[in-house]
């Protein structure tokens, strides 16, 4: 049988287009890789270590390209990604000490189970109401908004009573504006404690705490975020490399099909209004937190059919979103928007 | 293919890291190559969806 890199044709190909849909979201929100790579390559009999391993070494490569993609755009904060990253670091070492410290208490599969389903859906709740909130908005009399204030508008109202405290030292962001270093350590300390805890890369918690805490626009949240996924996803692929447990073939297939899709992702940011698919965002984070609930139950009750159903409603919802981002893109340069300007 | 089999013998570290090295590598040449047919592609594309 033909083999590319150790892998079959067939399962090249399918991780080419699976790594397609993860670029697609990597690039449009900065997030999604080892949420759903990992899954993948466990559901596919990949041993825990090459699954999160390969998933950290593809996200690292992935990132890489959709940071450039942004980069382009103007959208990334190195500055305020390189401050993140100390507290980042610092979080990591911390979650994972408290994961072996939950485990030699012999409860830390339950706990780390858990506090992902509630941070999946928390997180979902967070971005569904935000949308809907908007959409009410919108439906509304508000042509002020259209006024000089505009960019401020952009920053959630959390991240703007979170920067009216001006807390010192304060740091200049990117876009001009400020915020406090204690608001950008605890939230890369924060954001590091999660993907310590959890052994995810963390980009769907790193890119909403950028929005809502930090209080940056969403373009350079996502821009921001996916070069924090460079450097943790650089650190975890080392970590996971020393141990010998990176497949090659499984990162190329996936960054062969995940840098068309993260180009076409990131480019998608330009045409298509965020409102139009925050809902779905939501959504497919609230399906992939019944999603793991699913499987965590599955292990409990023995149920290998419960894994089965939680990896389809994981794909199946992450295929619609991929899709809704592609249709919207396509409507948008059907209408003939023009692409924000790039650098 | 592990980064141990691509360089037999080799440290952990070095091993690591020279798989960080070729996912670099791979990166950036994907991202070179797809930005040389975006280029070439992308406005025949976006003009054929306009037309639609």
């Amino acid at each position: 049988m033909f083999e590319l890199l150790g892998l079959s044709a067939d399962l090249f190909a399918l991780f080419v287009v699976f790594g397609f849909m993860v670029g697609v979201f990597f690039g449009f929100f900065g997030m999604g890789g080892s949420f759903l790579v990992t899954p993948a390559l466990l559901i596919l009999g990949y041993p825990a270590p090459v699954a999160i391993g390969s998933s950290m070494a593809f996200v690292f490569g992935t990132a890489v390209i959709a940071t450039l993609k942004h980069h382009d755009a103007g959208q990334v904060d190195y500055r305020l990604g390189a401050l993140m990253f100390v507290g980042i670091t610092v979080g990591i070492e911390l979650g994972s000490r408290l994961v072996f410290g939950l485990e030699v208490l012999g409860i830390a599969g339950v706990v780390v189970g858990v506090a992902y389903v509630i941070l999946l859906a928390a997180i979902g709740i967070l971005f569904t109401r935000s949308a809907l909130s908007d959409d009410a908005d919108a439906a509304g009399d508000e042509p002020e908004a259209e006024s000089e204030d505009a960019p401020e508008d952009d920053i959630p109202e959390i991240a703007q009573k979170i920067k009216s405290y001006e807390l010192p030292p304060m740091m200049t962001l990117a876009d001009g504006s400020e915020a406090s270093l204690w608001t950008i350590s605890g939230v890369g300390g924060g954001v590091g404690l999660v993907s310590g805890f959890l052994g995810v890369g963390g980009g769907f918690v790193r890119m909403p705490a950028i929005y809502y805490l930090i209080g940056t626009s969403l373009a350079a949240a996502v821009g921001t975020s996916l070069f924090g996924g460079l450097m943790s996803g650089g650190v975890g692929a080392f970590t996971y490399g020393r141990a010998g447990v990176i497949d090659l073939g499984i990162v190329t297939a996936l960054l062969l099909g995940s840098a068309l899709g993260a180009r076409i992702g990131s480019g998608a940011t330009a045409y298509v209004d965020e409102d139009d698919v925050t809902i779905y965002f939501g959504l497919m984070l609230l399906i992939a937190s019944l999603a793991v609930a699913l499987g965590e139950v599955s292990a409990w009750l023995a149920m290998p059919v419960l894994d089965r159903v939680s990896f389809v409603l994981l794909i199946g919802s992450a295929l619609f979103v991929c899709a809704i981002i592609l249709y919207h893109g396509a409507v948008a340069v059907h209408r003939g928007r023009d692409a924000a300007p790039s650098a | 293919m592990t980064g141990t089999e691509l360089l037999p013998g080799a440290s952990p570290t070095v091993a690591a890291l020279a798989v960080i090295g070729l996912v670099l590598v791979e990166a950036a040449l994907l991202y070179a190559v797809y930005g040389v047919l975006e280029d070439k592609l992308a406005p025949p594309v976006f003009k054929r969806i306009q037309r639609r």
